[in-house]
């Protein structure tokens, strides 16, 4: 580790003042903010991240680590921690696809320690982004090339990839943020904004050091989930190497409103898979006025995983990704509510 | 989940409580970077980018000009400095022959290139990161097909090494009736034990006290005093607990000899704590490898011939092998056998031990190809076993001392519910899962070292014993404890045994599971002595009074144990740090394994392909079983790890660059509690009294073999798909 200052935010508004830049451009920047450090303290240790000021945002749990039910929907706070939203009983019965893609992530003390405004933006898994004695990595190091195209690739991307980047979006939750169309709340140098959760991050293109839309000093302070029909009839799958305490080699956010054995309503969100959380929108029409049978769920998942570019280790990830779908959805389709 | 502990039958000891149980969960327990030392300085690798090529140049300058820096050691200023570096599987001590910072010639990835000695560990990792290598990098050889690896037969490498064979394989497998001739992979594997590869060396004077975590207190002794040109008396090793070592800490490691170097040129103790990820390349590890096993049978299941090749990856300059045909050959009756084993040379550190180094590997091939078999004759797996069991084994027609795999087989059977097994693939279901349930067979050599032990009984009733064994989480304070107070008639609550301590008589090296069959038998000679001494022969007969009687104050024997078959000099050997252990397949008149039977079912998801390992029944047979309670825990622990062995554990390797990527415990996968759900250990009772006076087979590695082949056996029974390639993961048997 690098040595670095530590400061401890007072307010919010004082930090809109002071600002931190980490968030959309972590590498060799001059601030990060810190919640859980589970990310950050990670990547600091394996020097991947070398920021000169680490700024405490924990102080600002009265304000942001508040979870809010209310007749529109939910509002969690940015320092919520995971284990916190996935146990609370109003979400487990109302937006279970929020609690179980919580549960399902890292292990019990982890989740602990991880607010949820940090676990949207943790950082990429790339054993080569990772391992900063590989000199080959565009995320890391611009202009350098990508380790990973030729590389050892299974755990990587098949969709949303470039020639620049393959990396995957490692984390669960924000799959199914984007599958209940969350909006994100952001605090500025310049005040208070909010943005579809969908468009908070980016595929990498010719730019995949930068990952999402947050500019310097943006601290996310709440996700906005509305209530909608869907929601209740909603589930996460979790496909990985292990029973618990992994990532996901496939994974589907699903939800589904269902009346008269029509689906009036369907979301797909795609983990493991993709450089950003991924929103399977073409999969989801392909379903509305249709009864969710076997042959349904197959479509959806083919189409899901139309326009997928494997590489040499990863190829399975299509097959893989297009059972989940359909387990998936045959799971929320059969769900007590 | 609690669990009773097991009750003693038969010839077993009492299930005791481990000694150091409390003391390890309660952070009682003093791990040797735990050990103080006055005003220590930290030590921080650096590690190579490259596998093969050298280094061209180092520039030291913004690293030397990090706060708090002492001292950086290079190839520039410590090439020279270190002796000796002679293989242990050669006689000598070390993991490896490549010593780094000895010249400017890189050997594999991730080694040790410089060492940063500074005030706190922190400086020391900021300055390690400022270091800058410039390298002249040359294409290396990762593994098997990679380009410019160098193939070599074991027998023209290695004088001691024998390709078991007899009969007439050729013939006999041209004719056979059924015939099955497979590929088997198994792929590199590291220990990662809990606690990290760390070292931490004190000088006074030209007196060097190393505190490290180490299987072998003598070995290290008279190691690091040859690599470093000083006298073994100079020397004192001390490592009261070791957080886990499945092998990687029973020999040398070229961090020892550096880190003694830095403290002396620093003149102050130096502390080193390799991280996670460098444990992956300055330490040895389980290298990959590839087999080729033919069976040919009779229509009625009898075999008649099986060849057995396997093929290891290894160094560029070390021959080091596992050869496990040695086992693997002489499992049943077969007339016609045939082996041979080769090694590849690459460019990677040198592989070392690794729990059960050549059975689990070699029996993953054996016992695949046997349910291979089975099904090609369409023989329910565990009569195939029983038709070609044997009390003899076939290479030279030596007796097994004593052999109850088929009790095994049908006592875990029964609790298994083997009969309950629809034989035919893919027929066993269970909602959206596909259900299959496999065996395997598994086997350790049954093996002992000379070793040396102290006791003492004070007329306070209190035994001590000394002895310079370890605790390695094989429970040795417990089982030798045990039997002291067994031998003497003392309650075990009185005795007290300190081990990991150069200072202490010597013990051998706590691998090929001889700690327990080593030392007891040493530790209950010196209790007989006690007991001759007193003339107290009826061993009911009350040691403690006869000493009052006498009215002395304590009793104290030394005693020296050699197991039979080992040449004269054994215990000087010992002294000199080597183990010369024997038995196995070593005896020339007999020998000697102990057994197991071992039952997976898995669970595969007819969409998704994941597998589960709902339930896991081990049977073994292990001579006399000292604590079943900590006996339990080796097999449970064991038969998790061939769990790990067969669906979760990898290495994985860059073969453009011959580079490990996934060094850490989040990418390198161990079973975490929810893969592991029913788990059942059965010991069954046996007699041996020719393997050594107390009867004792070690178990540390036993329950790990076989487990492999019996996940992929059951997979095999549950899709149809036979997976010889190691980790089985989802993705061979999706579509
Ligand atoms: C071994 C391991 C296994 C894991 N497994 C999983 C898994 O299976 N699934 C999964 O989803 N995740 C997994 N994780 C990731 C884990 O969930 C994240 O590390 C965690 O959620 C990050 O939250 P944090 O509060 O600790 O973030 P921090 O480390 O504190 O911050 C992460 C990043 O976000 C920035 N940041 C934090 N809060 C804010 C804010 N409010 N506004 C702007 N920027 C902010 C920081 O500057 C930093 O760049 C795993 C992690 C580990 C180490
Ligand atoms: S996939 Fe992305 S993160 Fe991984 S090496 Fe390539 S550029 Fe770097």
């Amino acid at each position: 580790m690098r040595p670095f200052t530590y400061e401890r935010a007072a307010s919010v508004d004082a930090l809109r003042a002071r600002g931190g830049d980490a968030a959309r451009d972590g590498m060799k920047t001059s601030r990060a903010f810190v919640a859980g450090g589970t990310t950050l303290f990670d990547l600091m240790k394996l020097d991947v991240m070398q920021p000169d000021a680490v700024i405490d945002i924990n102080p600002l749990a009265n304000d942001l680590g508040r979870i809010e039910v209310g007749g529109n929907g939910l509002r969690l706070g940015a320092l919520v921690r995971m284990s916190e939203a996935a146990d609370d009983p109003r979400i487990n019965r109302d937006f279970p696809v929020l609690a179980q893609s919580l549960t399902l992530a890292a292990s019990p003390q982890l989740r602990n320690m991880a607010s949820l405004g940090g676990n949207v933006l943790q950082r990429t898994r790339c054993h080569y982004f990772r391992d900063t004695s590989w000199a080959n990595c565009n995320k890391r190091n611009p202009g350098s090339g990508c380790a990973a195209l030729e590389g050892m690739n299974r755990i990587h991307a098949v969709l949303g990839a470039s020639d620049n980047c393959i990396a995957t979006y490692p984390g669960d939750f924000a799959q199914a943020l984007i599958a209940l169309d969350a909006v994100v709340e952001v605090q500025g140098r310049s005040g208070k904004r909010t943005l579809a959760f969908e468009k908070l991050h980016r595929v990498p293109a010719d730019t995949p050091r930068i990952e999402t839309v947050l500019e310097p000093g943006d601290l996310i302070t709440a996700f906005l989930i509305p209530t909608i029909p869907a929601a209740r009839r909603s589930a996460y799958l979790k496909i990985r190497d292990r029973e618990s305490y992994e990532f996901a080699l496939a994974s589907a956010a699903v939800a589904l409103d269902i009346a008269n054995g029509q689906v009036r309503d369907a979301r797909i969100a795609l983990g493991g898979v993709a450089t950003k959380p991924w929103r399977a929108r073409e999969a989801e029409k392909a379903l509305i006025g249709k009864k969710l049978d076997e042959d349904a769920a197959r479509r959806a998942g083919e189409i899901a995983f139309q326009g997928a570019a494997p590489r040499a280790h990863n190829a399975f990830k299509v097959a893989l990704g297009r059972e989940t779908v359909a387990r998936a959805l045959m799971h929320a389709a059969q769900m007590e509510i | 989940m609690s669990v009773e502990a097991p009750a003693a039958t038969g010839n077993m000891g009492e299930p005791h409580p481990r000694f150091d149980a409390r003391l390890k969960v309660t952070g009682g327990a003093r791990y040797a970077s735990d050990m103080p030392v006055d005003n220590p300085a930290y030590a921080y690798l650096v590690t190579s980018a490259i596998a093969r090529g050298r280094i061209v140049s180092i520039n030291l300058g913004e690293a030397q000009n990090v706060p708090g820096v002492l001292h950086i050691m290079t190839h520039e200023n410590t090439s020279k400095d270190v002796k000796d570096s002679k293989l242990f599987s050669d006689g000598g001590f070390s993991g490896t022959s490549i010593i780094p910072l000895q010249s400017d010639k890189v050997w594999h990835d991730g080694q040790i290139v410089a060492v940063v000695v500074a005030e706190t560990y922190e400086a020391a990792r900021e300055a390690g990161y400022r270091v800058k290598i410039e390298y002249e990098a040359e294409q290396p050889s990762a593994t098997f097909e990679s380009n410019g690896v160098q193939v070599q037969a074991a027998a023209d490498v290695k004088k001691t090494h024998e390709d078991p064979k007899v009969g007439d394989f050729d013939g006999a497998f041209a004719s056979a009736e059924v015939k099955v001739d497979a590929t088997y992979f198994t792929p590199t594997q590291h220990h990662n034990p809990i606690e990290l590869f760390t070292t931490t060396c004190a000088w006074a004077g030209d007196k060097l006290t190393v505190y490290e975590p180490s299987q072998t207190m003598y070995g290290m002794k008279n190691g690091i005093a040859s690599q470093l040109g000083i006298e073994p008396e100079q020397v004192r090793v001390v490592s009261n607990f070791v957080g886990g070592a499945f092998g990687s800490k029973g020999s040398l490691t070229p961090r020892t000899a550096l880190t003694a170097i830095a403290a002396r040129r620093v003149g102050r103790p130096v502390k080193l704590v390799a991280t996670r990820q460098q444990g992956f390349t300055i330490a040895t590890y389980r290298a990959e490898t590839k087999q080729r096993v033919r069976l040919g049978a009779s229509r009625d299941g009898k075999l008649t011939a099986l060849s057995h090749e396997g093929w290891e990856v290894t160094s560029r300059p070390d021959n080091y092998m596992v050869a496990g045909t040695d086992a693997t050959t002489r499992m049943y009756d077969v007339a016609n056998v045939q082996s041979k084993v080769s090694i590849v040379h690459a460019d990677r550190n040198t592989p070392g031990f690794m729990r059960s180094p050549p059975e689990l590997p070699y029996m993953f091939g054996l016992e695949s190809a046997i349910d291979e078999l089975a099904y090609a004759l369409d023989i329910d797996p565990i009569e195939l076993r029983r038709k070609n069991d044997t009390m003899k084994e076939p290479i030279k027609g030596l007796p097994y001392t004593s052999r109850s795999v088929m009790q095994c087989f049908d006592e875990g059977a029964k609790s298994f519910g083997w009969s309950k097994r629809e034989p035919k693939p893919g027929s066993m279901r269970d909602g959206d899962w596909l259900v299959g349930l496999g065996c395997a067979m598994s086997c350790y050599p049954t093996q002992m070292a000379p070793s040396s032990a102290r006791v003492r009984l004070s007329q306070n009733g209190e035994l001590r014993v000394e002895t310079a064994s370890h605790e390695i989480g094989n429970g040795a304070y417990t089982v030798i404890g045990q039997i002291a107070a067994e031998r003497l008639g003392v309650p075990y609550e009185k005795v007290s045994v300190v081990l990991g301590d150069s200072d202490y008589p010597a013990a051998p090296v706590s691998g090929g599971s001889i700690t327990t069959a080593s030392v007891c038998n040493c530790v209950a000679e010196a209790c007989d002595a006690i007991r001759a001494e007193l003339g107290i022969n009826d061993p009911k007969g009350d040691v403690l009074a006869a000493l009052k009687s006498r009215g002395r104050g304590a009793i104290e024997r030394y005693a020296e144990w050699t197991p039979k078959g080992v040449p004269d000099g054994a215990l000087a050997k010992l002294y000199s740090g080597q183990a010369m252990p024997t038995g196995g397949t070593k005896d020339k008149e007999r020998i000697m394994f102990a057994f197991g039977a071992e039952f997976i079912e898995v669970r595969v998801h007819q969409r998704t392909r994941e597998i589960r390992v709902p339930r896991i029944v081990g049977a073994f047979a292990a001579g006399r079983i000292v604590n079943p309670r900590t006996a339990r825990s080796q097999l449970m622990g064991g038969l998790i790890w061939g769990v790990s062995s067969a669906l979760h554990e990898a290495t994985e390797i860059d073969k453009r660059a011959a580079r490990y990527v996934n060094k850490d415990l989040a990418e390198y996968l161990v079973p975490v509690n929810a893969d592991i759900d029913q788990l059942e250990v059965f010991m069954i009772p046996e007699e041996d009294h020719e393997v050594n006076p107390l009867g004792i087979k070690g178990i540390g590695e036993l329950g790990n073999v076989g487990t492999n082949a019996a996940v992929a056996n059951a997979v095999y029974h549950a899709t149809g798909k036979r997976i010889r390639d190691l980790p089985i993961r989802l993705e061979t048997l999706l579509a």
